[in-house]
Parts: C-alpha cells; sequence; structure tokens
C-alpha cells in the first residue's frame, strides 16, 4: 500500500469515528428527509390524477427528494466538521505530519461519503417498505448507491471549500438556507412540465438540482432513461470538478507550511 | 552548528499583512540536545518564530536552519524530523488517546507493526493509561498537554518544539510537564525550543533563556549568567515591630547597599558574603528580626532591566493592547 493511500485511509477511518459518536450528525441526515418526504407525499398526492404526470405513486415521486436533500446535510456536515479542524488548530497538526493536501481533502470525505451510501440505502429500504417499485430494478439500487456516494462527495467538497476558505463554522450553517432555496426552486414537488406558474417553471429548469432529482427519480419510476442520467451525473461531477479545485486551492492556502 | 539537532536562526524577520513586525531580525543559535528557553510577554513573537521554525510560516527574511535544513527550501524534510507541540493542544475531542496516537504514528510514517507498540510505550510515559479509551473531551488541560506532548513525540524526533507548554495548567501539572520535558532530554537527547511566559519554567527547564520583547531578542544566556549580569543578592529582614526598623536597617547596613522597601529592611550582599553570614551576625549581636529572606536575582529583574518594566507589566500591556484592538 502507498503512502499517499494509508494515510487517506488514516484520515478517512478517523472521519468515519468522529462521524459514527456523534448521533447528531446520523439522525437528522436520515431522519429529516424522510419526514418532509412523508408532508409532501401526503399533501400532494392528489398532482398524481394531473393529467401527464409521470405515476401514479406520489410517493414514488417523492422517494428522489431525500436523496439530495441528504446530499445538503453531507455538505454541511463536511463543512462543520473541518471548520472545526480549524478553529481547534487541529489542520495545524496535520500539516505538520507527511500528509498530501489531496491525501486530507479526500481523506477528510472519505467519512461523508460513507454516511452518504448509508443515507441512501436507509432511503431504498423505506422506500421498499412503503411499497415503492423501483422500475430499474436491482441493477438501478446499485446504481443508486453509486450516485448517492457521488453525490455525497460533490456536494461534502462544497462544503469542504466553504470551511478551509472561512474556516468558519458560522459560514456553513448560513451555507444550509441557500441550498435548500436551490432544492425547493426544483423539480422536487412537481415535474417541470407540470409546473403552472412560468418564472417557477423556468428557474426549475435552469437549476442544476432538478436534474439530479431528475436522474434518481427516473430509476424509481421510468426505469433506464440514459438522458435523465447522464444530465444527474453530469452536473454532479461538474459540480464535483468545480468543487475540488475550489477546496483544493483553498486548503492549499490555508495550509501554507514551506 | 546546525548539523544534526541544532537550530541556527540569523536576521529573522516575520511581518503580517496589516501589522507591525511580529519577529524583528532574530538571530539565535540551539546547540543539540540543549534545552533553550524562549521567555517574552504575549505579542512579544515566540508563537510567530516558532510557527516559522516549524515550517508553518515563511518568513519575510532572514534564514533559518533546523537540523541543518532551510526552513524555506525543505519543508517536508524538516517536519520529519521535529516534533511540534503548539500553543493550543490541537486535539479531537471525538476521539481517545489512543485514537490519536495511532493516527499520528500513521501520518508520521511509524512502520506499521511499531504503531501500536509506540503508542502504548507513549500511553505509559505521559502517564494516561487509565484515560487512554476515553474521549479527549472528558479530559483535564494537564491530560489534554501530556497527550499534546506525547503526540510530538511518536515519531521520535530529533527536535522538539513546545510552544507555552504550560500556559493555564495548574502547579501539579505543570511539574508533570517539566518532568517529561526534562526526561527527554536526559534518556533521548532531544533538543528542546521551548517558549514560555513562565519566569519560574524558563529558570528551571533551560540550560539557555533567550528573551524576546516587541519581535527583538532583548538578552540571551544561561539563567544563572542573565540573572549574575543584574548583580548580586539581596537579603530582607522582618522587624517584629515598627520601632526595631532603624535599629535593623543600622545592623544590616554593614552588610551590604540598603534597598528601598516599605515591607522589610533589605540590602543588596556585599561580594562574597552570604546569608549565613548574616545569620551568625545576628546571633552574635542578639538583635531581634521576625524573619529573614535571602532573594536571589530573578530572570524578571533581567527582563525589567533589559526593557525597563516586568513581566507582569509587559502582559498587561499586551492583553490591554488586545482588547483595544478589538474594541477597534
Amino acid at each position: 500500500m502507498s503512502a499517499t493511500s494509508t494515510q487517506v485511509g488514516a484520515i478517512a477511518r478517523r472521519a468515519i469515528v468522529r462521524t459514527s459518536r456523534q448521533p447528531a450528525s446520523i439522525i437528522p441526515p436520515l431522519i429529516f428527509p424522510i419526514a418532509l418526504m412523508a408532508v409532501n407525499a401526503g399533501g400532494l398526492r392528489a398532482s398524481t390524477e394531473l393529467p401527464g404526470f409521470p405515476t401514479d405513486s406520489f410517493l414514488a415521486f417523492a422517494l428522489a427528494v431525500p436523496f439530495i436533500q441528504g446530499a445538503l446535510f453531507s455538505t454541511m456536515n463536511a463543512g462543520s466538521d473541518i471548520a472545526r479542524d480549524v478553529q481547534t488548530g487541529f489542520i495545524n497538526r496535520l500539516s505538520l505530519t507527511g500528509l498530501g493536501d489531496w491525501a486530507l481533502l479526500t481523506g477528510q470525505l472519505a467519512g461523508i461519503v460513507v454516511l452518504g451510501v448509508l443515507q441512501v440505502i436507509f432511503y431504498i429500504v423505506v422506500g421498499l417498505g412503503a411499497g415503492v417499485e423501483f422500475e430499474s430494478g436491482p441493477a438501478g439500487i446499485a446504481v443508486l448507491i453509486v450516485y448517492g456516494a457521488i453525490v455525497a462527495l460533490c456536494f461534502g467538497a462544497l462544503g469542504a471549500w466553504l470551511a478551509y476558505r472561512t474556516g468558519s463554522g458560522e459560514a456553513i450553517q448560513a451555507l444550509f438556507p441557500v441550498l435548500f432555496v436551490f432544492l425547493f426552486i426544483s423539480s422536487m414537488n412537481a415535474p417541470r412540465d407540470l409546473i403552472g406558474v412560468e418564472w417557477f417553471r423556468i428557474a426549475a429548469t435552469l437549476n442544476p438540482v432538478s436534474y439530479m432529482i431528475e436522474a434518481v427519480r427516473s430509476l424509481i419510476i421510468t426505469g433506464w432513461d440514459w438522458q435523465a442520467l447522464a444530465l444527474g451525473f453530469g452536473f454532479v461531477i461538474a459540480l464535483g470538478v468545480i468543487s475540488f479545485a475550489l477546496a483544493s486551492r483553498a486548503l492549499r492556502t490555508r495550509m501554507t507550511r514551506t | 552548528m546546525t548539523d544534526g539537532n541544532g537550530i541556527e536562526v540569523r536576521g529573522l524577520v516575520r511581518e503580517y499583512k496589516k501589522g507591525p513586525r511580529a519577529v524583528d531580525g532574530i538571530d539565535l543559535s540551539v546547540a543539540p540536545g540543549e534545552i533553550y528557553g524562549f521567555l517574552g510577554p504575549n505579542g512579544a513573537g515566540k508563537s510567530t518564530t516558532v510557527h516559522v521554525l516549524t515550517t508553518l510560516l515563511p518568513p519575510t527574511a532572514g534564514t533559518a536552519l533546523v537540523a541543518g535544513y532551510d526552513v524555506v527550501k525543505d519543508g517536508p524534510r524538516i517536519r520529519g524530523l521535529i516534533g511540534v507541540a503548539l500553543q493550543e493542544a490541537a486535539l479531537d475531542p471525538l476521539l481517545t488517546a489512543r485514537d490519536h496516537l495511532r493516527l499520528q504514528a500513521t501520518l508520521q510514517s511509524v512502520p506499521k507493526g511499531q504503531r501500536g507498540s509506540r503508542a502504548e510505550e507513549l500511553i505509559h510515559q505521559v502517564g494516561l493509561v487509565d484515560a487512554a479509551d476515553r474521549k479527549v473531551q472528558g479530559y483535564s488541560g494537564g491530560m489534554k498537554r501530556r497527550l499534546d506532548l506525547a503526540l510530538a513525540l511518536v515519531h521520535t524526533p530529533r527536535i522538539l518544539f513546545l510552544d507555552e507548554p504550560t500556559t493555564g495548567l495548574d502547579p501539579q501539572s505543570r511539574t508533570d510537564i517539566w518532568n517529561e520535558v526534562a526526561l527527554m532530554r536526559r534518556e533521548a537527547g532531544v533538543t528542546v525550543f521551548l517558549t514560555t511566559q513562565y519566569l519560574e519554567e524558563a529558570d528551571v527547564l533551560a540550560d539557555r533563556v533567550g528573551i524576546i520583547d516587541g519581535g527583538k531578542i532583548v538578552a540571551e544566556g544561561t539563567p544563572a549568567a542573565l540573572k549574575a549580569e543584574i548583580g548580586r543578592p539581596s537579603v530582607h529582614a522582618i522587624p517584629r515591630t515598627e520601632d526595631d526598623r532603624p535599629k535593623i536597617a543600622e545592623f544590616l547596613a554593614r552588610f551590604g547597599e540598603p534597598l528601598a522597601s516599605t515591607r522589610d529592611v533589605a540590602v543588596r550582599l556585599k561580594e562574597g558574603l552570604g546569608l549565613t553570614d548574616i545569620v551568625r551576625a545576628v546571633d552574635a549581636n542578639g538583635i531581634d528580626i521576625g524573619d529573614l529572606e535571602l532573594h536571589a536575582p530573578t530572570l524578571d529583574d533581567v527582563f525589567l532591566a533589559k526593557t525597563g518594566r516586568t513581566l507582569d507589566s509587559a502582559q498587561e500591556e499586551a492583553e490591554s493592547a488586545k482588547q483595544e484592538a478589538r474594541r477597534e
């Protein structure tokens, strides 16, 4: 095993141990998205009677939302953990070892990916328990888990960037409402072509979060919609590339070692 | 000098963007195996110097060699040779001492087969056996400091940097840390660069002391030599009653130069005289004195002589300047 992979493993193990010892980091990302989904599914069930609505189960339609909402929690958790390391000086301790910048960033995000995968499995189990049928079958479920891991990694990198840049837990908390606005101005509660208010429909169409949700939704209610999957994966990976670039740069600035 | 475990600094400057020079052209040398105490009030430039020497901050000007390597060009190499405990014991509250030690051992490239035994050895060495598997969030300040020290030692460094290792600790914890540092030097021959704002700490631990104020080194030498520069010890007699004061003052004047004091009667001893000479004379002459004390010159006297203020007043000035800056 190379020195870098050993270091990534050590930092990842720390991230996972930390996460496992903070129930407050684990429970809200599992419970809140499911609770919101349950409320929406109860209140918006009649939407399925609209002509052109893609499924007769609003629960199946809404199950895609927790996948992205959980990712927002990933952003907050990654950002808060890293901001705490900056504030406590733990980042200086890490800087004084032979740890590489890239190993630190990926290691810190590894814990978030593990939590992201657990979240996705939990949402899938809840969905199956509530009688949702996954049109893409077991292979689609496997893709959903991989997608969940990538989403957690990419959104986590966004949180990491802000944490390295500001070193402030408060700044990370302030990001949460902003991300929620993106979630709400998306196709989370209705297919884009059925949104009646024009500005909302345009905003949802321009909002990348809509395509991230629709990729998940396609696997649940449609089957294999390659276009939806390409758009979903494409936007998530684009977000990841930008976030990783920004986070790497901010990390180098933060770790001003010679 | 700079080969092996030494430190060599010439004309070191560190400026911050919107501030004064935190370190203003210092020169210093630390010999292999030496404990060097860097003494000064808050804001004097101690921690900035440590950050530069440990490669966490690039210098603005000047050179610094640590174990023979340049802090600007050879950062990664230096980091592998030094152990560092910075001012804040930067620990993860959710990890245990054992978790911390294993993580640090891995990141410092301690061979896999030795990580567990090294962690165990250090847990015993710093007296954290009973708390090794408890989360750090429940540790006292002294326990955190001891763990911090253990973490700095994981990879058996040649040079150890300790930035105010006992600040805020109770006397017992402070003594424990002092014992650990002395033991490391004695048994492993580690060079120690120690910053402190405590006179006693520099006096007890350091082979040589550098006194820094306003980013400049104002005095340097062994504690004994620095104190000897200031002068001879003084004897302080406490009269039983105020009426005894003139008689005691007249008696003590035979032994040295009188010093101004409202609490007691004090003289700076003449060359070659000691407390025993006075005690014998007191007995022989039947002089009645409440108490008699010998005061050796302290590093505070040295600080006062070199900067015109005591270390305590310098601390207060630094503290009020900090509060003023916060208000602005």
